[in-house]
């Protein structure tokens, strides 16, 4: 074996390849060093392009760097945690505007991921219909948003939703009038509670903060410019999501739903006991990759309102970009990476947790036993 | 009962890239037999009639906003803003698609967009299935730990790299240079696991019989392995093509020379209001839009059954 062969610094006794015969042998002579160097590109660029810049961006997050220069020179100083602190405490606008973008992004999520799952299921379940004409132009219509770029979808989705726009035109229709969509910072339950005459909050909720927005900005929902963009992100990520659920469907026995609909159970029931139990890999993947992706929104936004009206449309992963690049404080920017970095770890292990396997509780298996032996178990 | 109720949860990604790899099409549907219970005729009709509505009407929502798109970029401005709905511009005006032309940075920004597009395809395919088949045939100590390691690389976001990433390509004089571009877009850790797992679909032994006959490991890899690989290596073009050609954060965080500015990173100044002349500009930015779609559009409808049928072909971030 060559100096190829080496493992890369931080490898430490690497594990022994799972062959059966000893490496550097026979026949298998010289894979060792072709192993490496077939290998080596993807590892170099993966490393000098991830986790270097990882390990730089940490020592920037704990360091005074203003953007000039390189990071790494003498005159950039160790602050500690001086930036995580300014972005979580102390009040001043660095904390504010990580509040709000937290709560933008926070109410984004909670909107984004239930809608597009259950639209892309829904969709998935209608076209993997056993008899349907017309299959191929269903999905390829549904799947299409999903090709076109972040950027090329904003701009529809700026056209479609101004002032003259096409929604309003058929809010219209309709009688209604339709808000100035892009630049409405109102939270969408501020303008429900409006229609019930309340117009002020109360005060009990404008008093105390946290991360420096009050309890009533935290509860108004997203605003009426954020809508926009989480009715875009479910009409982009329907189709690909739809795409995984009709995947897993094509792998169910149809055998099962059968037997469902000889013991009489109706299309409902037949859905929610024996389709929907079958997919929760699916389900999983599908809310998985949803949550993370809803956490990183950061194109539709430099393209279409830059955090803007009244930074209602600010997120964690913009907010980033727009302190390091147009506000030269990377440290805080660096920091706001950081932290949503474990925001999107934490969330994804609790999904994890929520959805892991467990046993069935007694109440469940109860509803699925019959009449009988259900009260036979209630005398035991 | 425990075990029908409860199916095992797979790991998210892996799942996603071993479904890639399903080539079988789809099971043509099955018919069930003949139900037990017969509904009546005509509430069989009415069902189906309800659900071609809600299909169609599915259909029209997901479609018209495109349909929109096109017909509002050939409107004149003032009709854009008067007549949003229309399907048929009153009078036609190519007005748009001229100034995008010809007194904009617009043919500048494809040309850099296809060179880069171009680029990273070719690279990443040849990365990626070499670092592939390394990782599922060859045995050399720490192939575990490199493996480990590009899962663990999956799993880091992407908009948590974008100030690391400038930091190094700044560190390393790459800053405003195609280079800066491209290099670090050659490598995708999802793109080598869907390879990986490929490679080990193949059959060991028509590379044993190659082996014997005294061919060296790239030669082996170059004219044996890669040639059968060609359904896993369409999807890894499809993913890095559209990956790399909506390509938006990192452009902008590699480049700020307008010489290398890219389509996404164009259209979205346009957007951005930086426009070309006074008023909202509808026509043209949409117009702007739909020529930077039609590439990737091309590629969907051609490989569209591949798409369709491999999962993770679709996901996109």
């Amino acid at each position: 074996m060559s100096a190829l062969a080496a493992p890369p610094a931080g490898a430490t006794a690497p594990k022994p390849s799972p062959s059966r015969r000893r490496p550097g042998s026979g026949i298998r002579r010289g894979e060792g060093a072709a192993g490496w160097l077939f290998t080596l590109p993807v590892i170099l660029i993966l490393a000098v392009f991830l986790l270097v810049p990882v390990l730089m961006a940490l020592w920037v997050s704990f360091s005074d760097w203003n953007g000039r220069g390189s990071p790494l020179s003498s005159g950039v100083h160790f602050v500690g945690l001086q930036n995580y602190a300014a972005t979580t405490t102390g009040g001043g606008l660095a904390e504010r505007n990580f509040g709000l973008a937290l709560r933008n992004n926070a109410w984004y999520v909670v909107f984004v991921v239930p809608l597009q799952t259950a639209l892309s299921l829904f969709l998935a379940v209608l076209v993997s219909r056993q008899v349907l004409r017309g299959r191929g132009f269903f999905r390829t219509a549904y799947y299409f948003p999903s090709v076109t770029s972040s950027v090329a979808i904003t701009v529809l989705w700026l056209f479609l939703f101004s002032a003259s726009g096409v929604v309003n035109a058929i809010i219209a229709w309709f009688g209604g009038n339709g808000p100035n969509w892009f630049s409405d910072p109102r939270g969408l339950w501020a303008v429900v509670a409006g229609w019930f005459g309340m117009t002020t909050p109360p005060a009990w909720l404008t008093q105390g903060d946290f991360l420096g927005v009050s309890p009533w900005e935290w509860i108004q929902g997203p605003s009426i410019a954020m809508s926009a963009f989480i009715l875009m992100a479910v009409f982009t990520t329907s189709g690909t999501f739809m795409l995984v659920f009709m995947a897993a469907i094509q792998n169910i026995d149809p055998a099962l739903a059968e037997a469902g609909m000889i013991d009489g159970a109706n299309g409902w029931q037949r859905f929610w006991r024996i389709t929907l139990p079958q997919l929760r890999p699916a389900l999983f993947t599908v809310l998985t990759l949803g949550l993370i992706g809803c956490w990183q929104v950061f194109d539709a936004i430099y393209t279409g309102t830059q955090g803007d009206p009244g930074k209602t449309t600010l997120t964690p992963a913009y907010l980033s970009y727009q302190a390091s690049f147009n506000d030269n404080q990377w440290g805080i920017g660096a920091a706001i990476a950081f932290i949503l970095f474990v925001i999107i770890i934490v969330f994804t292990l609790f999904q994890r947790w929520v959805l892991r396997d467990r046993p069935v509780s007694q109440r469940r298996i109860r509803a699925y036993q019959p009449k009988a032996a259900r009260q036979n178990g209630a005398t035991r | 009962m425990t075990d029908q109720l409860s199916s095992g949860a797979g790991d998210d990604v892996r799942e996603l890239a071993l479904a890639a790899m399903s080539k079988t099409p789809p099971a043509p549907p099955q018919l069930l037999h003949t139900p037990v219970r017969r509904r009546s005729p005509w509430r069989a009709i009415t069902g189906r009639t309800l659900l071609y509505v809600l299909l169609i009407a599915l259909a029209a929502v997901y479609i018209y906003p495109f349909l929109i798109q096109i017909s509002t970029s050939f409107k004149t401005e003032p009709e854009a803003a008067l007549n949003p709905l229309s399907l048929i511009p009153q009078t036609w005006s190519v007005a748009a698609y001229e100034k995008l032309f010809q007194r904009s940075d617009f043919p500048l920004w494809f040309a850099n967009s296809t060179f880069v597009t171009l680029c990273v395809t070719v690279g990443r395919v040849f990365f990626v299935s070499l670092a592939g088949y390394a990782l599922a045939r060859l045995h050399f100590r720490g192939r575990a730990f490199v493996f480990a390691l590009i899962v663990a690389v999956m799993a880091v976001p992407t908009v948590v790299l974008l100030i690391p990433k400038f930091l190094v390509i700044n560190q390393l004089g790459m800053y405003n240079s195609y280079t800066g571009m491209i290099l670090p877009l050659l490598a995708d850790a999802g793109s080598v696991f869907i390879m990986k797992n490929f490679f080990e679909s193949v059959p060991v032994s028509v590379e044993e019989q190659a082996r014997v006959d005294g061919a060296g490991s790239f030669r082996i890899f170059w004219s044996v392995v890669l040639p059968m690989a060609r359904p896993a290596l369409i999807t890894i073009i499809i993913l890095s093509f559209q990956g790399s050609w909506n390509e938006l954060a990192h452009f902008i965080i590699s480049a700020s020379d307008p010489a290398l500015t890219t389509l996404t990173k164009g259209v979205a100044s346009l957007a951005r209001g930086a426009g070309l002349g006074s008023g909202t500009q509808y026509p043209l930015k949409l117009a702007a839009a739909i020529i930077m779609t039609i590439p990737v559009a091309i590629v969907f409808f051609v490989f569209q059954r591949r798409i369709m049928n491999s999962s993770a072909g679709a996901v996109k971030e």
